[in-house]
């Protein structure tokens, strides 16, 4: 505790002048904060590659996914950056844009989501769908349908997230528009009514659906699982959508610097090897992107199996984004 | 308080003159941090973009609806917040002697800094479709209005804000002269008459001065406009400058939208000083009056009913999140390493961030008053001493999330923005908290600086010196209120570190909102209430640290003579 | 209680600022419509005994006696005083004659024959016309000229003055003492004043308490009290050696 007090003011004093090692052993992964705190999978999988490669691994972890991708643009390609974890796959059209990552040059064949996998720049490491999370104190017949859920009882009310701020929110609107395509903004018009409130990001979300104030949530089809085994509760189900569910995939990239670092490739390696995703399930709550040494808690079988994957294209979302944004604004406000 | 014949006119004058700004040096050293700060967080991004220009802006219908809502939401929030606090600041006042006083002025304190999910989820829990009082209001048949939408701002808005008008416009009241409170019994006022003659005169400065500072708060609010907004229709500009810079990535669009908000705000405040408003008088805790007041029963009560009303309205929130938090097991919560170094970064951050705005308030506070002094026989107000007390106030409008994209452009240029992080922090907390602690430091400065400022001219008294010997002694509780208060503000500001990103930088806050990211809103409710229990003894431990000199300054106000001849 | 001035007796007052230490005993009688003065060492009592009297402290024991009426429970504004302290006897932010007129209406809500009465006293302290001003455009001399055009309007039988006219200078201190007691002499009010100036003292009042420690010392005539020759050591250590100015 001393040490630690120590160091932190002797790194405030000095911070301008203080620059961290950069031995050639070290790996430098930029991610988002929840993938490395301690409930995340961060720190096992420090862990285990540390062990694995003898080198040192640092996360240097900001906000999310989406300030993870302006952190490297504010830092102009010129970054610290080996690897880039925790892009979805919403974002990895821009993400190419700019230039800044280089080709992974890995075999894919051992990934396995959904609809497959041919990015030459990207790999996933994990996936979900997103749901309605519903209370089942509250709500006895849940929505069969996103039709459902829209015509449905005015009363029983959803929170959900802002496209604007927040990646559940963008992926709301995405399954929505894959739903519905131009009659979408009609979708979200009845969606409005629906609506208790909407979150700058999934943390209030949530944090007003377990509070009670909300019955149903938009979340993934996988935060069940996280009540079952955490909890040992199965208070909170997800409603299974005719339609299908909309996809997310988590990613990560080497960037030009990594490629110049062979421990990038290493852990690009790494991630896909059942070491790494054996921690995902219980640790990030979403599936694995790639076989693992042994099967997943049964909880995760009993969880709602979408009837298909929906999920844009990365370039589709890339241009039609900020026209499809306006146009769930306007119809919100309506 | 032998100080100026007329505070009021002195406050009231204007009529600009001189340029240079008052105070030498003292007022150039928070000047210049502040302009600082803001350009750093400005050109870098200016630069660096390219992007969209006015000509995309303007004609933009969200840009101009989202500035709309922001400002409405923003007066009526702050009006609101001013008309709960008057009654509620006047019963204070006027009733000194009745036990609870200070634990009440004490929870006045809290709000602003608790993390504004926090009190979100605490509001929606009394207030929310399924909250304790719109079920008991329910039940007993009738309607509750749904808390999302307007209602919701207000109510949060009120929360946060109406117990710091609360407080400001005490101090503002503090700075009456004695002889008045004497004289208006004396000359035996009713409550109406007193409070229209004897004490609106001092409250009215201290609302332009508690407005300023609720307006900025509310123009800024982002989690509270967007979560009990209800929908997209709340938006404010905070929400388009975020979604500007971290969604779109459009830094151009970014600079404008926070100028557009800087200079609305900056109008708004030119607005308020043309109606006649001071806004950076002071705040302070008012100190006991020195002889007992009989009132009639009926006062009394409706005195207490306000107090009560008020009171209640603060503190139920915080007993949901005492409930909340008692269901986590806050001894494990302790137990744990994370939480534990958490406490301890807070701490150090927090702390580090308050001895630097502490600092920057004062030299501006001694500035504003020096300069107050220098004007006591012209009467007029500089223009330069408008823009030392309200302008630097400004920086409050400056999204945290500019200042940090900006300074993280500069900081990469010569050094590891992730081991900045830390400074980066403790400054752009220090500048936030700049404008409250100005608020509590102005009146103790003024004092200072009245009754001593030319006797230690003459001794030589200078630097140091003088702080030891003249200011600290007299000045002692002020700044130690307005450290605790900077503190406790510094506690919870996130904005800077979604971007510098650093795992040493884990505040209690930022564990709050990991916690709650990671499905654990039971841990996350255990650390609310931990962070609610420590801002609590930082505001005990203010006032006890303040007591002493207080005791010696009731007894000198009253004992024997006024003034030694 | 308008009408003849009273006798103000205060009957065995005990106080102390900390009520477990009552360490101030007061006993004495300011004669009915005459002017006494009060002196004694800095921090003797001299204040907490005139706000005693004024109703700003309580008693913890003893009594205050106005006449025959005890006024020791009467809250301060029942009771009939007015009082003029060293400064802040002005309401800032109002005008002169509104500042005049609170000693009528409270409220400020006066009849066109008040309006007239507050225009005469301030004649009578010799600012006709100052009425519009506001204090800060007056100097201390002005300021407490008006304090006690305040006094005239309201005509209550007791007046009390703590150190009123102490940061004035010799030649305006005397003719504000003179103005003093030609209202005083027009209403014969019982008249208590707090003053330094022995001098003052000799030549505004008949009598004079000499307070020192919390407790009434000697009482007597002002020209004998105050005579270093003939008084008791204690005043005499007061005065000094000059005799007093």
């Amino acid at each position: 505790m001393h040490k630690k007090l120590f160091a932190l003011s002797a790194s405030v004093l000095l911070s301008l002048s203080f620059l961290p090692a950069q031995a050639q052993e070290t790996l430098t992964v930029y991610t988002y904060e929840s993938f490395t705190s301690e409930w995340g999978p961060g720190p096992q999988v420090e862990e285990t590659f540390e062990k694995d490669c003898g080198c040192d691994l640092v996360f240097v972890p900001v906000a999310d996914g989406v300030v993870l991708l302006n952190r490297l643009r504010l830092e102009g390609g010129n970054t610290d950056a080996d690897i880039v974890l925790g892009l979805d796959t919403n974002l990895t059209a821009e993400a190419k844009e700019t230039g800044f990552f280089a080709p992974h040059g890995i075999t894919t064949e051992a990934v396995a989501v959904p609809g497959g996998w041919t990015d030459e720049t990207f790999l996933p490491y994990d996936y979900g769908y997103f749901a309605f999370i519903y209370d089942t104190e509250v709500v006895d017949t849940p929505p069969s349908s996103m039709e459902a859920l829209l015509a449905g009882d005015v009363g029983l009310k959803i929170a959900i997230q802002d496209p604007r701020t927040s990646t559940p929110g963008l992926g709301l609107l995405l399954w929505i528009r894959k739903i519905y395509g131009d009659d979408a903004p009609e979708a979200y018009a009845k969606l409005a009514d629906r609506v208790l409130t909407v979150t700058p990001g999934w943390s209030e979300a949530y944090g007003l659906f377990t509070s009670g104030e909300a019955p149903m949530v938009l979340s993934y089809t996988t935060s069940p699982a996280y009540h079952m085994i955490a909890e040992q509760t199965d208070r909170y189900q997800a409603a299974a959508f005719e339609e299908g569910h909309y996809m997310q995939i988590e990613v990560a990239a080497k960037t030009t610097r990594g490629a110049q670092n062979p421990l990038a490739d290493r852990f690009l390696q790494f991630m896909l090897s059942p070491s790494f995703q054996d921690i995902i399930p219980q640790t990030n709550w979403m599936f694995p992107a790639a076989p693992t040494s042994a099967p997943l808690d049964p909880v995760f079988d009993s969880l709602v199996e979408p009837a298909r994957a929906l999920l844009f294209s990365p370039d589709e979302v890339a241009d039609n984004r900020k026209t499809w944004i306006d146009e769930w604004l306007s119809a919100m406000t309506r | 308080m032998a100080l100026r014949d007329d505070p009021l006119n002195a406050l009231t004058t204007r009529d600009g003159r001189a340029s240079v700004l008052p105070g030498g040096i003292a007022a150039w050293i928070p000047a210049l941090f502040l302009g600082t700060l803001a350009a750093g967080a400005f050109l870098p991004l200016a630069l660096f973009a390219g992007g969209s220009g006015p000509g995309e802006l303007l004609p933009d219908p969200v840009v101009w609806r989202s500035l709309r809502f922001t400002l409405y939401q923003a007066v009526l929030s702050t009006a609101l917040s001013l008309v709960a606090a008057v009654p509620v600041a006047t019963a204070l006042y006027e009733f000194q002697r009745f036990p609870g006083r200070s634990l009440v002025l004490r929870l006045f304190a809290l709000p602003l800094a608790l993390p504004q999910i926090v009190a979100v989820l605490a509001i929606t829990g009394l207030y929310g479709e399924r909250g304790v009082i719109s079920l008991a209001v329910e039940n007993a048949g009738l309607d509750f209005p749904p808390v999302y939408g307007l209602t919701g701002i207000l109510i949060a808005h009120v929360f946060f804000n109406m117990p710091l008008a609360v407080r400001i416009v005490l101090g503002g009241m503090s700075s009456m002269p004695d002889e008045y409170d004497r004289l208006s019994h004396q000359l035996a006022m009713g409550p109406a008459s007193r409070f229209r003659l004897v004490l609106w005169p001092f409250i009215r400065p201290a609302l332009f001065s508690a407005g300023s500072l609720i307006f900025m708060l509310c123009v800024t609010s982002f989690t509270v406009v967007l979560t009990l907004g209800g929908g997209p229709r709340a938006t404010t500009l905070e929400v388009a400058i975020y979604q500007a810079l971290a969604f779109d990535f459009d830094p151009g669009r970014a600079v404008l939208l926070a100028l557009l908000q800087v200079l609305v705000t900056a109008a708004a405040f030119a607005a308020l000083t043309r109606a006649g408003g001071e806004i950076s008088s002071g705040m302070t805790l008012g100190t006991l009056r020195s002889y007992p007041v009989r009132s009639s029963a009926a006062l009394r009560t409706g005195a207490v009913l306000l107090i009560a009303t008020g009171t209640l309205f603060v503190l139920l929130p915080f007993v949901i999140i005492i409930w909340r938090g008692l269901a986590a097991e806050i001894a494990d919560l302790l137990g744990q390493q994370s939480v534990r170094d958490a406490i301890a970064t807070s701490l150090l951050l927090g702390a580090g961030a308050a001895m630097l705005a502490v600092v920057l308030a004062y030299l501006l506070a001694s500035s504003l008053a020096s300069a107050a002094a220098r004007r006591r026989f012209s009467g007029t107000q500089s223009a330069s001493e408008r823009l030392l007390g309200q302008t630097g106030s400004l920086i409050l409008v400056v999204p945290p999330v500019v200042i940090a994209a900006g300074w993280f452009i500069l900081i990469r240029q010569v050094a590891s923005p992730y081991a900045a992080a830390h400074a980066m922090v403790v400054t752009v907390n220090a500048a936030m908290a700049v404008p409250f602690a100005l608020r509590l430091l102005l009146p103790a400065a003024m004092t200072e600086t009245e009754r001593y400022g030319r006797l230690s001219r003459q001794l030589g008294l200078r630097g140091l010196a003088r702080l030891r010997i003249v200011t600290w002694p007299l000045a002692r509780r002020a700044l130690l209120l307005a450290f605790a208060f900077s503190m406790a503000l510094s506690l919870g500001d996130l904005g800077v570190i979604a971007i510098f990103g650093s795992q040493d930088v884990q505040t209690l806050p930022y564990l709050i909102l990991q916690r709650m990211g990671s499905y654990r809103t039971q841990d996350a409710a255990g650390l609310a209430l931990i962070l609610s229990i420590i801002i609590a003894a930082l505001m005990i431990v203010a006032d006890r640290g303040s007591a002493s000199q207080t005791a010696r300054k009731t007894s000198r106000r009253t004992v024997g003579d006024r003034k030694p001849t | 209680m308008t009408g003849s001035s009273p006798q103000i007796v205060c009957d065995g007052l005990r106080f102390g600022y900390d009520p477990r230490n009552p360490d101030m005993h007061f006993d004495c009688v300011f004669p009915a419509g005459r002017i006494t003065t009060l002196i004694g060492p800095s921090g003797s009592g001299k204040s907490t005994l005139l706000n005693l009297v004024a109703g700003f402290e309580s008693p913890l024991e003893g009594r205050v006696l106005f006449g025959e009426t005890d006024m020791t429970a009467t809250p301060v504004s029942d009771r009939p005083v007015s009082m003029i302290f060293q400064e802040n006897n002005l309401f800032a932010h109002l005008s002169v004659f509104d500042n005049v007129a609170l000693g009528i209406s409270s409220g400020l809500r006066l009849a066109p024959s008040q309006r007239a009465t507050v225009e005469e006293a301030l004649q009578s302290v010799e600012l006709a016309g100052f009425g519009v001003r506001r204090p800060a455009e007056l100097s201390g001399g002005e300021r407490q000229r008006v304090a006690l055009a305040r006094v005239i309007v309201r005509s209550r039988p007791v007046l009390l003055l703590d150190e009123a006219f102490a940061s004035l200078g010799p030649a305006l201190r005397r003719d504000m003492l003179e103005l003093l007691i030609r209202i005083q002499r027009q209403r014969a009010m019982t008249t208590v004043m707090v003053t330094h100036f022995p001098s003052d003292a000799r030549f505004a009042a008949s009598q004079a308490v000499f307070v020192s420690g919390g407790q009434v010392l000697a009482t007597g005539s002002a020209e004998t009290l105050l005579d270093p020759e003939r008084t008791v050591p204690e005043i005499r250590a007061y005065l000094g050696g000059s005799g007093g100015a």
